[in-house]
Protein backbone atom coordinates (compact mmCIF):
# COMPACT_ATOMS: atom_id res chain seq x y z
CA UNK A 1 0.00 0.00 0.00
CA UNK A 2 1.97 3.13 -1.18
CA UNK A 3 2.01 5.88 1.45
CA UNK A 4 0.00 9.16 1.22
CA UNK A 5 2.89 11.09 0.38
CA UNK A 6 3.46 8.53 -2.62
CA UNK A 7 0.44 8.74 -3.85
CA UNK A 8 0.38 12.89 -3.92
CA UNK A 9 3.68 12.67 -5.92
CA UNK A 10 2.32 9.91 -8.27
CA UNK A 11 -0.75 12.72 -8.53
CA UNK A 12 1.93 15.38 -9.64
CA UNK A 13 3.86 13.51 -12.31
CA UNK A 14 0.88 11.96 -14.28
CA UNK A 15 -0.83 15.75 -14.70
CA UNK A 16 2.53 17.09 -15.70
CA UNK A 17 2.39 13.85 -18.24
CA UNK A 18 -1.14 15.27 -19.59
CA UNK A 19 0.10 19.17 -19.69
CA UNK A 20 2.68 17.58 -22.32
CA UNK A 21 0.64 15.26 -24.20
CA UNK A 22 -1.97 17.79 -24.33
CA UNK A 23 0.02 20.46 -25.65
CA UNK A 24 1.67 17.69 -28.34
CA UNK A 25 -1.54 17.11 -29.39
CA UNK A 26 -2.56 20.21 -30.08
CA UNK A 27 1.23 20.86 -31.90
CA UNK A 28 0.56 17.83 -34.05
CA UNK A 29 -3.34 19.51 -34.59
CA UNK A 30 -1.39 22.79 -36.48
CA UNK A 31 1.15 20.90 -37.95
CA UNK A 32 -1.69 18.51 -39.08
CA UNK A 33 -3.64 21.12 -41.14
CA UNK A 34 -0.69 22.57 -42.28
CA UNK A 35 0.55 19.55 -43.63
CA UNK A 36 -2.73 18.59 -45.14
CA UNK A 37 -2.53 22.21 -46.88
CA UNK A 38 0.46 21.37 -48.48
CA UNK A 39 -0.37 18.04 -49.81
CA UNK A 40 -3.62 19.68 -51.12
CA UNK A 41 -1.66 22.22 -52.90
CA UNK A 42 0.57 19.70 -54.70
CA UNK A 43 -2.01 17.79 -55.89
CA UNK A 44 -3.10 20.11 -59.59
CA UNK A 45 0.71 19.58 -60.45
CA UNK A 46 0.65 16.08 -59.68
CA UNK A 47 -2.82 15.22 -61.32
CA UNK A 48 -1.23 17.16 -64.30
CA UNK A 49 1.64 15.41 -64.67
CA UNK A 50 -0.18 11.80 -64.09
CA UNK A 51 -2.22 13.11 -66.98
CA UNK A 52 0.38 14.02 -69.59
CA UNK A 53 2.42 10.88 -68.29
CA UNK A 54 -0.69 8.52 -68.91
CA UNK A 55 -1.08 10.44 -72.85
CA UNK A 56 2.57 9.67 -73.43
CA UNK A 57 3.03 5.88 -71.76
CA UNK A 58 -0.34 5.19 -73.60
CA UNK A 59 1.49 6.12 -77.57
CA UNK A 60 5.45 5.23 -76.51
CA UNK A 61 4.96 2.40 -74.28
CA UNK A 62 4.41 -0.20 -76.31
CA UNK A 63 6.94 0.69 -78.67
CA UNK A 64 10.87 -0.93 -78.52
CA UNK A 65 12.48 2.10 -77.95
CA UNK A 66 10.36 3.17 -74.47
CA UNK A 67 12.95 4.49 -71.79
CA UNK A 68 14.05 2.02 -69.21
CA UNK A 69 12.40 3.83 -66.33
CA UNK A 70 8.94 2.92 -67.58
CA UNK A 71 9.40 -0.39 -69.48
CA UNK A 72 11.94 -1.46 -66.76
CA UNK A 73 14.81 -3.41 -67.37
CA UNK A 74 13.42 -6.72 -68.23
CA UNK A 75 14.20 -8.45 -64.61
CA UNK A 76 12.55 -8.67 -61.51
CA UNK A 77 15.46 -9.53 -59.98
CA UNK A 78 16.30 -7.03 -57.26
CA UNK A 79 13.87 -4.89 -55.71
CA UNK A 80 14.39 -1.84 -54.11
CA UNK A 81 12.43 -0.91 -51.01
CA UNK A 82 12.06 2.42 -50.30
CA UNK A 83 10.63 2.55 -46.47
CA UNK A 84 9.67 6.36 -45.94
CA UNK A 85 9.29 6.95 -41.58
CA UNK A 86 9.17 9.60 -39.31
CA UNK A 87 12.03 11.46 -37.59
CA UNK A 88 10.30 11.12 -34.77
CA UNK A 89 8.27 9.21 -32.59
CA UNK A 90 5.49 8.82 -29.98
CA UNK A 91 3.18 8.83 -33.35
CA UNK A 92 0.98 5.72 -31.98
CA UNK A 93 1.31 2.95 -34.80
CA UNK A 94 2.49 5.34 -37.62
CA UNK A 95 6.13 3.41 -38.21
CA UNK A 96 5.27 0.03 -37.31
CA UNK A 97 2.35 -0.47 -39.67
CA UNK A 98 4.91 1.09 -42.54
CA UNK A 99 7.72 -1.71 -41.10
CA UNK A 100 5.08 -4.61 -40.66
CA UNK A 101 4.09 -4.06 -44.79
CA UNK A 102 7.69 -4.01 -45.87
CA UNK A 103 8.80 -6.52 -43.96
CA UNK A 104 5.96 -8.55 -45.03
CA UNK A 105 6.89 -7.71 -48.73
CA UNK A 106 10.88 -8.48 -47.88
CA UNK A 107 9.80 -11.77 -46.86
CA UNK A 108 7.94 -12.54 -49.42
CA UNK A 109 10.09 -11.38 -52.04
CA UNK A 110 12.85 -13.19 -50.12
CA UNK A 111 11.14 -16.25 -50.43
CA UNK A 112 10.49 -16.51 -54.39
CA UNK A 113 14.26 -16.05 -54.47
CA UNK A 114 14.85 -12.06 -54.77
CA UNK A 115 17.39 -10.24 -54.08
CA UNK A 116 16.09 -7.43 -51.86
CA UNK A 117 17.41 -3.69 -50.93
CA UNK A 118 16.11 -0.96 -48.45
CA UNK A 119 16.19 2.24 -48.72
CA UNK A 120 15.04 4.13 -45.66
CA UNK A 121 13.92 7.58 -45.40
CA UNK A 122 13.33 9.10 -41.94
CA UNK A 123 15.44 7.43 -38.92
CA UNK A 124 12.37 5.92 -37.13
CA UNK A 125 11.92 3.11 -39.71
CA UNK A 126 15.77 2.32 -39.98
CA UNK A 127 15.65 1.66 -36.13
CA UNK A 128 12.93 -0.62 -36.60
CA UNK A 129 14.38 -2.47 -39.57
CA UNK A 130 18.01 -2.24 -38.92
CA UNK A 131 17.84 -5.45 -36.10
CA UNK A 132 16.71 -8.14 -38.71
CA UNK A 133 16.83 -6.85 -42.10
CA UNK A 134 19.97 -4.57 -41.56
CA UNK A 135 22.39 -6.84 -43.99
CA UNK A 136 19.96 -5.55 -46.70
CA UNK A 137 20.06 -2.14 -46.24
CA UNK A 138 21.96 -0.15 -48.98
CA UNK A 139 21.36 3.83 -48.11
CA UNK A 140 19.34 6.23 -45.82
CA UNK A 141 17.81 9.74 -46.14
CA UNK A 142 18.41 11.79 -43.19
CA UNK A 143 15.31 14.32 -42.78
CA UNK A 144 15.91 15.85 -39.40
CA UNK A 145 17.61 18.66 -40.70
CA UNK A 146 14.04 19.01 -42.66
CA UNK A 147 12.17 21.71 -41.09
CA UNK A 148 9.40 21.73 -44.10
CA UNK A 149 8.75 19.07 -46.56
CA UNK A 150 9.51 20.62 -49.90
CA UNK A 151 9.88 19.33 -53.43
CA UNK A 152 14.04 20.11 -53.09
CA UNK A 153 13.99 17.12 -50.24
CA UNK A 154 12.05 14.55 -52.84
CA UNK A 155 14.38 15.74 -55.44
CA UNK A 156 17.44 14.76 -53.30
CA UNK A 157 15.63 11.21 -52.91
CA UNK A 158 14.61 10.87 -56.33
CA UNK A 159 17.96 11.32 -57.39
CA UNK A 160 19.36 8.99 -55.19
CA UNK A 161 17.35 6.10 -56.28
CA UNK A 162 17.94 7.55 -59.86
CA UNK A 163 21.72 7.13 -59.39
CA UNK A 164 21.42 3.39 -58.10
CA UNK A 165 19.05 2.66 -60.63
CA UNK A 166 21.47 3.44 -63.39
CA UNK A 167 24.18 1.75 -61.73
CA UNK A 168 21.96 -0.97 -62.08
CA UNK A 169 21.30 -1.77 -58.68
CA UNK A 170 18.38 -2.42 -58.75
CA UNK A 171 15.66 -3.66 -61.30
CA UNK A 172 12.14 -2.70 -59.17
CA UNK A 173 11.56 0.29 -56.71
CA UNK A 174 8.55 0.35 -54.60
CA UNK A 175 7.83 3.47 -51.77
CA UNK A 176 6.26 2.49 -48.94
CA UNK A 177 4.60 5.53 -47.22
CA UNK A 178 1.12 5.80 -44.99
CA UNK A 179 -1.42 7.59 -47.32
CA UNK A 180 -3.43 9.79 -45.17
CA UNK A 181 -7.42 8.81 -45.01
CA UNK A 182 -8.19 10.31 -41.77
CA UNK A 183 -6.72 11.78 -38.09
CA UNK A 184 -7.63 8.17 -37.08
CA UNK A 185 -7.02 6.04 -40.42
CA UNK A 186 -3.50 5.76 -42.00
CA UNK A 187 -3.45 3.15 -44.84
CA UNK A 188 0.12 1.46 -45.52
CA UNK A 189 0.62 1.80 -48.83
CA UNK A 190 3.16 0.04 -51.32
CA UNK A 191 3.43 1.67 -54.72
CA UNK A 192 5.87 0.60 -57.07
CA UNK A 193 7.72 3.61 -58.74
CA UNK A 194 10.57 1.71 -61.09
CA UNK A 195 9.19 1.10 -64.33
CA UNK A 196 6.78 3.72 -63.53
CA UNK A 197 2.96 2.47 -63.48
CA UNK A 198 1.06 4.46 -65.47
CA UNK A 199 -3.03 4.62 -65.06
CA UNK A 200 -4.31 3.16 -68.51
CA UNK A 201 -6.79 4.13 -70.66
CA UNK A 202 -5.88 7.49 -71.42
CA UNK A 203 -7.80 8.74 -74.95
CA UNK A 204 -6.29 11.89 -75.30
CA UNK A 205 -2.49 10.88 -76.49
CA UNK A 206 -3.58 11.03 -80.17
CA UNK A 207 -4.58 14.73 -80.35
CA UNK A 208 -1.54 16.11 -78.87
CA UNK A 209 1.33 17.70 -81.01
CA UNK A 210 5.33 16.61 -78.93
CA UNK A 211 7.71 18.59 -79.40
CA UNK A 212 10.41 17.38 -79.37
CA UNK A 213 9.52 14.06 -79.97
CA UNK A 214 7.58 11.87 -77.68
CA UNK A 215 10.37 9.94 -76.83
CA UNK A 216 12.49 12.98 -75.57
CA UNK A 217 9.82 14.68 -73.68
CA UNK A 218 9.46 10.98 -72.15
CA UNK A 219 12.63 10.73 -70.87
CA UNK A 220 12.64 14.43 -69.92
CA UNK A 221 9.39 13.37 -67.93
CA UNK A 222 10.47 10.34 -66.31
CA UNK A 223 12.72 10.99 -63.44
CA UNK A 224 10.32 14.31 -62.84
CA UNK A 225 7.52 12.16 -62.20
CA UNK A 226 9.49 10.21 -59.85
CA UNK A 227 10.00 12.84 -57.91
CA UNK A 228 6.93 14.28 -58.06
CA UNK A 229 5.38 11.14 -56.74
CA UNK A 230 7.84 10.48 -54.17
CA UNK A 231 6.89 14.19 -52.78
CA UNK A 232 3.50 13.36 -52.97
CA UNK A 233 4.22 11.02 -51.23
CA UNK A 234 6.47 12.32 -48.44
CA UNK A 235 3.23 14.82 -48.15
CA UNK A 236 1.51 12.33 -47.18
CA UNK A 237 3.71 10.71 -44.57
CA UNK A 238 3.78 14.00 -43.18
CA UNK A 239 0.36 14.79 -42.72
CA UNK A 240 -0.33 11.02 -41.34
CA UNK A 241 2.61 11.40 -38.86
CA UNK A 242 0.68 14.34 -37.86
CA UNK A 243 -2.61 12.78 -37.58
CA UNK A 244 -1.60 9.32 -35.78
CA UNK A 245 0.84 11.61 -33.50
CA UNK A 246 -2.43 13.63 -32.60
CA UNK A 247 -4.60 10.53 -32.23
CA UNK A 248 -1.93 8.90 -30.22
CA UNK A 249 -1.57 12.05 -28.27
CA UNK A 250 -5.18 12.39 -27.14
CA UNK A 251 -5.26 8.81 -26.46
CA UNK A 252 -2.56 9.33 -23.56
CA UNK A 253 -4.49 12.51 -22.61
CA UNK A 254 -7.65 10.81 -22.09
CA UNK A 255 -5.55 7.80 -20.22
CA UNK A 256 -3.76 10.15 -18.28
CA UNK A 257 -7.26 11.92 -16.94
CA UNK A 258 -8.55 8.55 -16.19
CA UNK A 259 -5.25 7.27 -14.23
CA UNK A 260 -5.79 10.81 -12.21
CA UNK A 261 -9.32 9.87 -11.54
CA UNK A 262 -8.29 6.43 -10.40
CA UNK A 263 -5.43 7.85 -8.29
CA UNK A 264 -7.33 10.41 -6.30
CA UNK A 265 -9.73 8.05 -5.18
CA UNK A 266 -7.52 5.95 -4.33
CA UNK A 267 -5.54 8.86 -2.45
CA UNK A 268 -8.89 9.82 -0.67
CA UNK A 269 -9.94 6.04 0.22
CA UNK A 270 -6.47 5.88 1.84
CA UNK A 271 -6.41 9.24 3.54
CA UNK A 272 -10.03 8.55 5.05
CA UNK A 273 -8.67 4.69 6.28
CA UNK A 274 -5.82 6.18 8.08
CA UNK A 275 -8.06 9.09 9.52
CA UNK A 276 -10.74 6.46 10.89
CA UNK A 277 -8.00 4.15 11.93
CA UNK A 278 -6.63 6.72 14.46
CA UNK A 279 -10.34 7.14 15.79
CA UNK A 280 -10.35 3.87 16.47
CA UNK A 281 -7.40 3.66 18.46
CA UNK A 282 -8.63 7.07 20.58
CA UNK A 283 -11.82 5.24 21.24
CA UNK A 284 -10.78 1.87 21.99
CA UNK A 285 -7.83 3.66 23.90
CA UNK A 286 -10.13 5.30 26.00
CA UNK A 287 -12.27 2.55 26.53
CA UNK A 288 -9.12 0.40 27.32
CA UNK A 289 -8.82 3.42 30.89
CA UNK B 1 -14.69 40.72 -74.68
CA UNK B 2 -11.96 39.44 -76.40
CA UNK B 3 -11.40 35.51 -76.76
CA UNK B 4 -9.00 34.27 -73.78
CA UNK B 5 -7.82 30.81 -73.01
CA UNK B 6 -6.91 30.01 -68.86
CA UNK B 7 -3.33 29.97 -68.06
CA UNK B 8 -2.45 28.14 -65.23
CA UNK B 9 0.85 28.16 -63.57
CA UNK B 10 1.56 25.18 -61.16
CA UNK B 11 5.05 24.19 -59.36
CA UNK B 12 5.27 20.78 -57.64
CA UNK B 13 4.33 22.91 -54.64
CA UNK B 14 1.78 24.77 -55.31
CA UNK B 15 -0.31 26.74 -58.17
CA UNK B 16 1.52 29.44 -59.08
CA UNK B 17 -0.98 31.44 -61.18
CA UNK B 18 -4.30 31.01 -62.73
CA UNK B 19 -5.55 33.76 -65.16
CA UNK B 20 -7.65 34.54 -67.98
CA UNK B 21 -4.90 35.19 -70.64
CA UNK B 22 -5.28 36.55 -74.06
CA UNK B 23 -1.81 35.18 -74.71
CA UNK B 24 1.12 33.49 -73.17
CA UNK B 25 4.16 33.42 -74.36
CA UNK B 26 6.31 30.05 -73.91
CA UNK B 27 10.33 29.70 -73.86
CA UNK B 28 9.76 26.28 -75.49
CA UNK B 29 12.68 23.92 -75.94
CA UNK B 30 12.87 24.09 -79.65
CA UNK B 31 11.87 27.99 -79.73
CA UNK B 32 10.04 30.14 -78.41
CA UNK B 33 6.33 30.18 -79.11
CA UNK B 34 2.80 32.07 -78.39
CA UNK B 35 0.15 29.97 -77.00
CA UNK B 36 -3.08 32.00 -78.07
CA UNK B 37 -7.30 31.00 -77.84
CA UNK B 38 -7.76 28.02 -80.47
CA UNK B 39 -3.94 26.49 -80.17
CA UNK B 40 -3.64 23.02 -81.60
CA UNK B 41 -2.56 20.80 -78.83
CA UNK B 42 0.66 20.87 -77.88
CA UNK B 43 2.81 19.48 -75.20
CA UNK B 44 6.41 20.79 -74.92
CA UNK B 45 8.94 20.77 -72.96
CA UNK B 46 10.50 24.14 -71.47
CA UNK B 47 14.03 25.77 -71.22
CA UNK B 48 15.22 28.26 -68.73
CA UNK B 49 13.32 31.65 -69.79
CA UNK B 50 10.76 34.03 -69.41
CA UNK B 51 7.37 33.11 -69.98
CA UNK B 52 5.01 35.20 -70.35
CA UNK B 53 1.30 36.22 -70.02
CA UNK B 54 -0.87 38.90 -71.50
CA UNK B 55 -4.19 39.25 -69.87
CA UNK B 56 -6.54 41.96 -69.92
CA UNK B 57 -5.45 43.91 -67.01
CA UNK B 58 -1.60 43.77 -68.59
CA UNK B 59 1.03 41.29 -68.97
CA UNK B 60 2.92 39.38 -66.14
CA UNK B 61 6.00 37.95 -66.29
CA UNK B 62 7.15 34.46 -64.92
CA UNK B 63 10.82 32.92 -64.51
CA UNK B 64 11.06 29.48 -65.22
CA UNK B 65 13.78 26.92 -65.12
CA UNK B 66 12.00 23.85 -66.90
CA UNK B 67 9.39 21.38 -66.86
CA UNK B 68 6.47 21.54 -69.55
CA UNK B 69 3.67 23.16 -70.97
CA UNK B 70 0.64 21.33 -72.26
CA UNK B 71 -1.65 23.66 -75.11
CA UNK B 72 -5.14 23.10 -75.45
CA UNK B 73 -7.20 25.20 -77.53
CA UNK B 74 -9.03 26.67 -74.57
CA UNK B 75 -6.00 26.32 -71.83
CA UNK B 76 -2.54 26.77 -71.02
CA UNK B 77 -0.79 24.48 -68.68
CA UNK B 78 2.41 24.98 -67.30
CA UNK B 79 4.34 22.81 -64.86
CA UNK B 80 7.42 24.51 -64.11
CA UNK B 81 10.10 23.29 -61.56
CA UNK B 82 11.22 26.30 -60.55
CA UNK B 83 8.77 29.31 -61.64
CA UNK B 84 9.07 32.83 -59.57
CA UNK B 85 7.72 35.85 -61.26
CA UNK B 86 10.31 37.64 -62.62
CA UNK B 87 10.44 40.82 -60.31
CA UNK B 88 11.22 38.54 -57.66
CA UNK B 89 14.17 37.00 -59.15
CA UNK B 90 17.00 38.61 -56.85
CA UNK B 91 20.70 38.01 -58.01
CA UNK B 92 20.98 35.61 -55.02
CA UNK B 93 18.16 33.34 -56.50
CA UNK B 94 19.66 33.68 -60.06
CA UNK B 95 23.30 32.73 -58.70
CA UNK B 96 21.21 29.64 -57.26
CA UNK B 97 19.37 29.01 -60.10
CA UNK B 98 22.96 29.16 -62.09
CA UNK B 99 24.73 27.56 -59.76
CA UNK B 100 22.19 24.40 -59.78
CA UNK B 101 22.41 24.09 -64.07
CA UNK B 102 25.87 24.32 -63.29
CA UNK B 103 26.28 21.44 -61.15
CA UNK B 104 23.60 19.30 -62.84
CA UNK B 105 25.34 19.82 -66.15
CA UNK B 106 28.84 19.00 -64.98
CA UNK B 107 27.27 15.45 -63.37
CA UNK B 108 25.33 15.55 -67.25
CA UNK B 109 24.25 11.28 -66.95
CA UNK B 110 26.61 9.55 -69.28
CA UNK B 111 25.15 8.85 -72.72
CA UNK B 112 23.27 12.06 -72.61
CA UNK B 113 24.95 14.55 -75.16
CA UNK B 114 27.57 17.03 -73.03
CA UNK B 115 25.90 20.07 -75.48
CA UNK B 116 22.81 19.26 -73.91
CA UNK B 117 23.67 20.16 -71.23
CA UNK B 118 25.97 23.42 -72.46
CA UNK B 119 22.77 24.40 -73.91
CA UNK B 120 20.63 24.00 -70.56
CA UNK B 121 23.95 26.75 -68.83
CA UNK B 122 23.78 28.92 -72.35
CA UNK B 123 20.15 29.28 -71.87
CA UNK B 124 20.19 29.88 -68.04
CA UNK B 125 22.97 32.53 -68.63
CA UNK B 126 20.90 34.41 -71.64
CA UNK B 127 17.58 34.23 -69.07
CA UNK B 128 20.42 36.14 -66.88
CA UNK B 129 20.59 38.54 -69.50
CA UNK B 130 17.25 39.11 -70.41
CA UNK B 131 16.24 39.90 -66.62
CA UNK B 132 18.62 41.97 -66.15
CA UNK B 133 20.71 39.96 -63.68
Amino acid sequence: MPSLKDLKNRIGSVKNTRKITKAMQMVAAAKLRRAQEAAEAARPYAERMNAVMAALAGSVGGSDGAPRLLAGTGAEQTHLLVVMTSERGLCGGFNSTIVRLVRARANELIRQGRTVKILTVGKKGREQLRRDMGHLMVGHVDLSEVKRMGYDTAQKVARDVLDRFDAGEFDVATIFYNRFQSVIVQIPTAHQVIPAKVAEGADVSAVYDYEPGEEAILAELLPRNLATQIFAALLENGASEQGARMSAMDNATRNAGDMINKLTIQYNRSRQASITKELIEIISGAEAL
Amino acid sequence: MADTIQFDLVSPERRLASVQALEVRIPGAEGDLTAMPGHAPLITTLRPGVLTVVSETGSAEYTVTGGFAEINAGSVTVLAERGLPSAEVSPAIYAEMLAEIRAAAAVAAPGSPADTAAKLVADMEALGAQIGQ
